[in-house]
């Protein structure tokens, strides 16, 4: 693992809400072609790890260090989320976050946005170099429908789709932002099992045929142990154990977490 | 049939409660002269038919909307038949022929009276296209739009008073004085959102108008400005019905060119980037969007409209003082847009031209037409929530094969 190419590293990460500390400093590192996952129970402070990642807060103490492939090293701390995203580093949302009245095509479109350049002014002529960017976006975003196997619902508004193609759309959004990094914030939420396993394919799927590292939070351990690699396991906001699924599975400390404490009898 | 049954009795019970309410105001009246009691007992009878005709009407017209709603929910690809028409692009450009010519036919068929309730109507429309950009499409509800109309009427009549600048040389400068008041409200409430952005506008709406009626060094306070010039053509002296004819082909030319652009922003990248600002903000800023640019850039050019509009009232009316830039006209400017449609430029243009014309043409009823609008505003609501004309989303044509381009 040494060898690989370290994309994301999060040394220390600490946030503070007034007298609550709901991240203690936490390191986690994402490599190249991995699919990394951050498991533990509710209110471990997961998310707010992700908040502070992607910009949404500032973290109160820590250093979280991109390292785009082939550039220098960026620190993201305080950046803001527009940034972060423009960085190559996308995300989904725990409770999705669509935009409900505009269709699955423009959905994606958005996605799109940093990557395009068209101002006001352009925008309002519309020469060639506009009308060209435009189609160039449209089919881009058609290509990543068709990935993620919603091509279908192109002109169908967002909010009249079915719960598992929301969370599939979400993704296909994320990806449209050119990421070379995608952190899922519990992909599989309120899925049934058959759109778990499609969606287990799906995040194959983006790793190996984009070459996108993946980050995800996730409750579902069958889909966890299935494809990730590392696991990270949070608890009261403290890291308490890493390693692969078996080493994880063998953890005292996380079953401790999952299951409460041992008594003795 | 049992429903229409219940729907019968329920309208029955509402006329009794409504004859016994009203009983003591229609029926009885006591007469001091004669000192006698009148009992005028065909009051009631007409009160009744009244009040069971219109509860009928109106459970029937809730009845039908939840059939409509249980129909759409049912299968999502069905619009009206309206919304259908809409999308068939060549039936578009046929129907905007016919609208042009007879918006230019106009000032030659009618009188003067007509153009000049005209030109207010065209007004409102270029003001409600223009907060449908901040308003439909960013979503960033502005209760004090009519600050940017008042700066636009005031920049004109200051520069033609004091250095005797024209029309045309103050047309854009109205509008890019707007556009920067534009920038300077939106710089504070950058952060705000929801109601506590509403009121923010609304106190710079306010703080516009105090200033404006206060600071008589500068604005001549509540007194105005008066003998503004009207819009010269090439120096050619107008009679009254002459130049009222220049200006309202002026303002027909100005809400066509808004029509044009604010269509062509509404379908570009920052077009979208405004309606995703609308849909959700935090997801929006996570895709890579630059919220305060998005924003600032919103109530820009949605005040730049206003600015441009606001010379062209000045130039029409001659005479602006702070009493034509009250709340009220802010309230009137988004009522066009949320009952027109939010985010529709067709159903705004429709919504401008109920509003203004309606309450015009209905001088006749001169005491009930105040009512008559509220109650059409009211029913409205009720029965149309999303508008004359709901938002249509643009259909993307696209190489259904996956060939070229791949990543861009």
């Amino acid at each position: 693992m040494a060898d690989k190419h370290k994309l994301l590293e999060v040394k220390g990460l600490t946030m503070d809400f007034g007298g609550l500390r709901a991240v203690d400093s936490v390191s986690l590192d994402v490599h190249e072609g991995e699919i990394a996952a951050l498991i533990g129970p509710n209110g471990a402070g997961k998310t707010t790890f992700f908040n502070c990642v992607t910009g949404i807060y500032t973290p109160t103490k820590g250093d979280i260090l991109l390292h785009p492939k082939g550039e220098t090293t960026r620190r993201l701390n305080g950046l803001k989320p527009n940034k972060v995203t423009e960085m190559g580093l996308a995300r989904t949302f725990q409770n999705i976050r669509l935009f409900p009245d505009m269709t699955v095509l423009e959905n994606v479109m958005i996605g799109r946005h940093c990557r395009t350049k068209s101002g006001i002014f352009r925008s309002i002529l519309r020469g060639k170099g506009v009308r060209q960017e435009e189609q160039q976006i449209v089919e881009t975003s058609y290509e990543l429908l068709q990935k993620v196997g919603l091509a279908e619902f192109a002109n169908e508004f967002s909010k009249n789709l079915p719960y598992g193609a929301q969370r599939r759309l979400e993704i296909a959004r994320a990806m449209a932002t050119d990421p070379f990094l995608l952190l899922l914030d519990e992909p599989a939420a309120g899925m049934n099992p058959q759109e778990t396993a499609d969606l287990d394919q799906l995040i194959c799927k983006i790793s190996e045929e984009e070459k996108i590292a993946i980050l995800l939070i996730e409750h579902d351990m069958k889909l966890v142990m299935n494809i990730s690699d590392p696991i990270y396991v949070m608890e009261y906001g403290k890291k308490i154990a890493e390693g692969n699924p078996q080493q994880i599975k063998d953890n005292p400390k996380v079953i401790e977490a999952y299951l409460g404490e041992e008594t003795d009898a | 049939m049992t429903n229409m049954l219940k729907e019968f009795k329920q309208s029955i019970v509402v006329t009794i409660w409504f004859v016994f309410l009203t009983f003591p105001l229609m029926v009885v009246r006591v007469n001091t002269m004669d000192n006698i009691v009148e009992w005028r007992w065909m009051n009631l009878v007409w009160v009744a038919i009244f009040s069971f005709i219109l509860s009928y009407a109106w459970r029937y017209m809730l009845a039908r909307q939840q059939v409509k709603k249980k129909d759409a929910e049912s299968d999502g690809d069905r619009h009206g038949k309206i919304q259908l028409l809409l999308e068939d692009m060549s039936f578009r450009y046929k129907a905007m022929v016919v609208l042009l010519l007879g918006a230019l036919i106009f000032p030659l068929v009618f009188d003067t009276y007509q153009s000049t309730i005209m030109i207010s109507a065209l007004i409102y429309v270029v003001l409600g296209l223009g907060l449908n950009i901040s308003v439909g499409l960013a979503g960033l509800l502005d209760l004090g739009y009519v600050a940017f109309f008042a700066v636009g009427a005031y920049s004109y009549a200051l520069l033609n008073y004091h250095f005797d600048l024209g029309f045309w040389a103050c047309l854009p400068v109205g509008g890019i004085l707007g556009c920067l008041f534009g920038v300077i409200l939106g710089f504070p409430i950058l952060r705000l959102r929801g109601d506590y952005l509403a009121i923010v506008t609304l106190g710079f709406g306010m703080i516009v108008k105090v200033v404006l009626e206060n600071w008589s060094e500068f604005s001549f306070g509540p007194s105005g400005i008066a003998n503004i010039d009207k819009p010269g053509l090439f120096g050619i002296d107008m009679d009254l019905a002459g130049s009222t004819i220049y200006i309202y082909y002026i303002m027909v030319a100005m809400v066509v060119f808004t029509i044009l652009i604010t269509m062509r922003l509404r379908n570009s990248r920052i077009g979208r980037a405004w309606i995703a600002l609308r849909e959700d903000e935090i997801a929006c800023v996570a895709m890579g969007i630059d919220m305060a640019r998005t924003k600032l850039s919103a109530y820009a050019l949605g005040a730049f409209w206003a600015g441009m509009v606001g010379v062209l009232f000045a130039a029409k009316t001659t005479f602006i003082n702070p009493a034509s830039f009250t709340f009220m006209e802010s309230a009137i400017i988004l009522s066009i847009v949320v009952l027109g449609g939010m985010g529709s430029i067709l159903g705004v243009i429709l919504g401008a031209f109920i509003l203004i014309l309606l309450p015009e043409y209905l001088r006749a009823f001169s005491e009930y037409r105040m009512l008559a609008f509220g109650a059409a505003m009211v029913l409205m609501m009720i029965f149309r929530p999303q508008g004359i004309i709901s938002n249509i989303r643009q259909k993307y044509t696209y190489k259904g094969v996956k060939e070229e381009t791949d990543n861009g």
